[in-house]
């Protein structure tokens, strides 16, 4: 019974700050909703036993990420889009992708609910007492079967920071100054 | 408790929306904060499925997940700021260099 009121709880916030923040024209407004659908996700994260995604999602994203854009919303003059943002409805594309998006989901719904038993042939939740320590469990699995992406990954971060560095770098400023 | 059908339709109305976002807004920040709900959507499949199998390599894609919205995140505001530096603008319609 917790259990569904939290899941609602959750989920409730998430979808609905994100509609929020697709439909917001402020672009500030957009990323305080996102905030708020990542911390609901966070919730939800919890729920399904991820105790690190929890901790990783709220300081990762909302502390890092998300700080970076609202960084870069203020540091680039919204002022001078504000006044001709509006949604691109008319184009054809658009139209055509958001049809074929919405035409999935429904077939999904509906093949779902006229399969018997829980639908979708997905497998009940292992039971909450055999899970190990989560921290522990995920340190084990990183760091002994996926040693070799986690390099990668770290190897990726830094060309990401170079070339972001290198990106947004003023080039005419340091040959002034 | 909750089935896992509740948790996939979650993922799937949040993809859904991130999917709107990025082809209607003409904002390019709005669309990279679309993108990133996008990959959140893919993270709450992946942590479910590691929570039903009782596996925790769900967990680590995940991360792995979060890790490369950073590195993108970081990448993609670097592109918006230089460009922003040099048109003046940050609506995608008006990125339009290599239109015919």
């Amino acid at each position: 019974m917790l259990d569904s009121i939290l899941f609602y709880f959750f989920a409730g916030i998430a979808v609905i700050s994100a509609a929020l923040m697709v439909t917001r024209r402020n672009a500030i407004h957009s990323a305080v909703f996102l905030i708020t659908t990542l911390l609901a996700t966070a919730g939800i994260f919890l729920q399904l036993r991820a105790e690190f995604l929890f901790i990783a999602q709220i300081i990762l994203y909302v502390g890092g990420i998300m700080v970076l854009f609202i960084f870069v919303i203020m540091l680039v003059r919204l002022d001078v889009a504000l006044h001709h943002i509006r949604f691109r409805m008319k184009n054809l594309v658009v139209t055509i992708v958001i049809a074929v998006l919405g035409a999935e989901a429904g077939a999904i719904i509906y093949y779902a609910r006229k399969l018997p038993g829980q639908g979708l042939f997905i497998q009940n939740m292992a039971p909450a007492e055999n899970l190990a320590p989560n921290s522990e469990k995920l340190a084990q699995s990183l760091f002994s079967n996926y040693l070799l992406p986690f390099e990668i990954a770290s190897v990726l971060l830094l060309v990401a920071m170079v070339g972001s560095v290198v990106m947004a770098k003023n080039k005419k400023g340091t040959e002034d100054s | 408790m909750m089935s896992p059908a509740h948790y996939l339709f979650l993922s799937l109305a949040l993809f859904l929306i991130g999917c709107v976002g990025v082809v209607t807004r003409r904002n390019v920040i709005v669309v990279l904060m679309s993108i990133e709900l996008i990959l959140n959507a893919v993270n709450i499949n992946l942590v479910l499925f590691s929570r039903i199998f009782g596996d925790a390599a769900g967990q680590v894609f995940a991360l792995f997940i979060i890790a490369d919205a950073a590195a993108e995140a970081a990448v993609g505001l670097g592109i918006i700021i230089a460009f922003f530096r040099n048109r003046e603008t940050v609506l995608a319609d008006e990125m339009d260099l290599l239109k015919w």
